[in-house]
């Protein structure tokens, strides 16, 4: 196709002799608006609550505001804090496991079992969660659960005289109500890290006399080590403050420090003790992942 | 001595026949290449040999036994992949061991056994480096020490070296034939490279929509070709087809090419195939020099190309097109206009089977 003239010469003058931006600027102008919305939306906010937590009430109605460590001792000053926050841990590692042990094994009979429509129509299945509303989410738990529930009517259909097994209002019923909010996030980043594996890895594995067991232990595993690690601090993280699945679904027992914070924001109306509260438990999960963060790098690392 | 042993062999993806009555033998210690393009079947023939399919019909035999219904991991092969197919979280020393691990070798011997593989394919004291740290060529030798260190009863390599530079693949080729001997393993070898099928094997099969056309040793299939496909797919032939006499055909311009093969019964049809670089020009207006080849044709030289050692001429004669390949050896080349004579053997007169 001929060129046309005019446009080959505007084509080599651009506006005359205009210098292209050196590196730098357009890496700039590339990261500034992400980094300047971050720093706005989730920076300041968050510095706001950290400054609010040195306060000793919170800075709206009319009583003096003054400096103070003080909502720092919460945990020494009541003991049953640390209870909680102790019970707030075990949902975290138990709801991260069976989201783990579930995602982990979806992810692969996605992977190793589906192709094209079928797939892509159970990956959407998997979404469905997210697409609805959490509340709406955990309540439908409640009627599964509860005494009565549908999951008695289900076992009372195939065996009349059985007991009621609903267990609403448990700790279980609590990590229940997280696995099914928050696996999905492990089956995309476990979906992820498998379906790079080239397949002729499996079967080199299996040609030099490896069964299923060892290479799902031996090859599988470790190379989805990176998608398991992401999927674990997803959800560690959140659900250690999740306060709505502890409220609906562990009722009595669903004191958890996401619910102890939400109180001081919403009932108490003692945000200083609430964000100070907030932040020991940033600073425990920075302290558990720091420990075990040799783990999480060689994990990472192929 | 058979060791691998395929019988009857047949395979359909639906409806689409993939492999049709495959049955050959793969002598204990040979080398043998399953040449042919895509789709031809040869890497589905490899992969029923592996166990990774399984045939409709037919049975594989290694060492003996019929291993057609026996998983892959009991079978005692060693593989090696296009991609390589190492295991990127292990070091060249966990890869090369990981074989031996399954076969309840750890320890000692282990570590004395994956040392000799890595000698073998000459890759000693890189056993502590991640795959990602070797170059393409080092990785396949990786691969060629897993497949080998466990002593399999048969190697099979699935187009190896294509995805090496060529420096690189000649360069492997050298060293698979050495390691190949020294191992002394019954090997299998797919690609569609000719050149590497000739150069490494001991016999090649030239397969073609499922089914073997022809099978022999490197020579066998390329100076006597069966088939017009296998003349065609193993190198640059001319073909000439006419009227069986006594001794030769005879062409529709009436010329007669002498053939010393057996040929059809007289009067019938048959296609003659000879290789470019059998024919000698011999310049009908410089004079030249006589040969003693009995087979003649007056041609007239319609394009050379010239590539430093060699020429390829093409010549026309009587509504045909020739092929011919010449050593850069002559006074001076041939330009084109030249009137010339092509001279062969009927020796390299070659009669193929008609088309099925």
């Amino acid at each position: 196709m001929p060129l046309d003239p005019a446009n080959s010469t505007q084509l080599r003058e651009p506006g005359g002799s205009r210098k292209p931006l050196p590196p730098w600027a357009s890496t700039a102008a590339l990261l500034v608006p992400t980094y300047g919305w971050l720093t706005l939306a989730v920076f300041l906010p968050l510095c706001t609550m950290f400054a609010f937590s040195f306060l000793t009430a919170t800075p709206m109605g009319k009583a003096p505001i003054v400096f103070t460590f003080k909502q720092y001792r919460a945990f020494i000053d009541q003991p049953y804090l640390l209870g909680v926050a102790w019970q707030s841990l075990l949902m975290g590692f138990w709801t991260t496991f069976f989201c783990a042990v579930l995602g982990f094994f979806a992810a692969l009979a996605l992977v190793r079992a589906t192709e094209g429509k079928v797939r892509e129509t159970l990956l959407i299945l998997v979404l469905l969660p997210f697409w609805t509303n959490g509340l709406v989410r955990v309540f439908s738990w409640t009627m599964v659960l509860r005494e009565g529930g549908f999951l008695d009517y289900a076992i009372h259909s195939v065996w009349p005289g059985a007991g009621s097994v609903g267990f609403l209002y448990t700790r279980q019923a609590v990590v229940v109500g997280l696995v099914h909010g928050y696996l999905p996030y492990m089956i995309l980043t476990c979906y992820i890290a498998l379906v790079t594996i080239d397949n002729t890895i499996v079967e080199a594995a299996s040609s030099l006399g490896a069964r299923w067991w060892t290479i799902l232990w031996k090859i599988l595993l470790p190379m989805a080590a990176p998608g398991l690690i992401s999927g674990s601090v997803l959800i560690f993280v959140p659900v250690i403050g999740s306060f709505m699945e502890p409220r609906i679904l562990g009722g009595r027992v669903g004191v958890t420090m996401g619910t102890v914070i939400e109180d001081q924001f919403t009932q108490a109306f003692n945000w200083p003790l609430g964000a100070a509260l907030s932040f020991t438990m940033l600073a425990v999960v920075l302290g558990i992942f720091a420990t075990f963060s040799g783990v999480l790098r060689r994990g990472t690392a192929l | 001595m058979t060791n691998v042993e395929v019988r009857s062999i047949a395979k359909n993806y639906g409806s689409v026949p993939v492999l049709t009555d495959i049955s050959t033998d793969f002598t204990q210690g040979s080398f043998t290449s399953l040449l042919g393009p895509s789709g031809s079947g040869k890497t589905t023939l490899l992969r029923i040999i592996a166990g990774f399919i399984i045939p409709d019909q037919g049975n594989v035999a290694i060492g003996g036994n019929d291993v057609t219904r026996m998983p892959v991991w009991a079978r005692n092969i060693g593989m090696v992949f296009q991609s390589y197919a190492l295991f990127p979280h292990m070091t060249v020393n966990e890869n090369v061991a990981f074989g031996l691990a399954r076969r309840g070798i750890k320890g000692e011997e282990s570590r004395k056994q994956v040392e000799r593989a890595l000698e073998l394919v000459r890759l000693p004291g890189f056993g502590d480096r991640k795959p990602k740290q070797l170059s393409g060529g080092q990785q396949q030798r990786v691969a060629l020490a897993r497949a080998i260190v466990t002593k399999p009863s048969v190697l099979l390599l699935d187009e190896p070296l294509s995805a090496l530079d060529r420096r690189l693949r000649q360069e492997m080729q050298v060293e698979l034939i050495r390691i190949q001997k020294e191992s002394g393993l019954t090997t299998i070898f797919v690609t569609h490279d000719q050149e590497e099928a000739l150069t490494l094997s001991d016999k090649v099969a030239i397969l073609d929509r499922g089914r073997i056309v022809q099978i022999g040793a490197p020579t066998e299939v390329y100076e006597r070709p069966k088939t017009r496909f296998a003349a065609e797919f193993l190198g640059d032939t001319n073909f000439l087809t006419g009227t069986v006499v006594a001794g030769g055909i005879r062409l529709a311009n009436g010329s007669t090419v002498a053939v010393d093969a057996p040929l059809p019964a007289t009067g019938s049809e048959a296609t003659v195939a000879v290789r470019p670089e059998k024919i000698v020009i011999r310049d009908v207006a410089r004079g030249g020099k006589d040969t003693d080849r009995s087979n003649r044709v007056s041609a007239t030289i319609s394009s050379s190309v010239y590539a430093g050692t060699a020429l390829t001429y093409e010549a026309a004669f009587d509504g045909l097109s020739f092929k011919i390949f010449a050593q850069n050896s002559d006074a001076r080349p041939h330009s084109v206009g030249d009137v010339v004579e092509l001279t062969w053997s009927p020796l390299h007169t070659v009669p193929l089977e008609a088309a099925a």
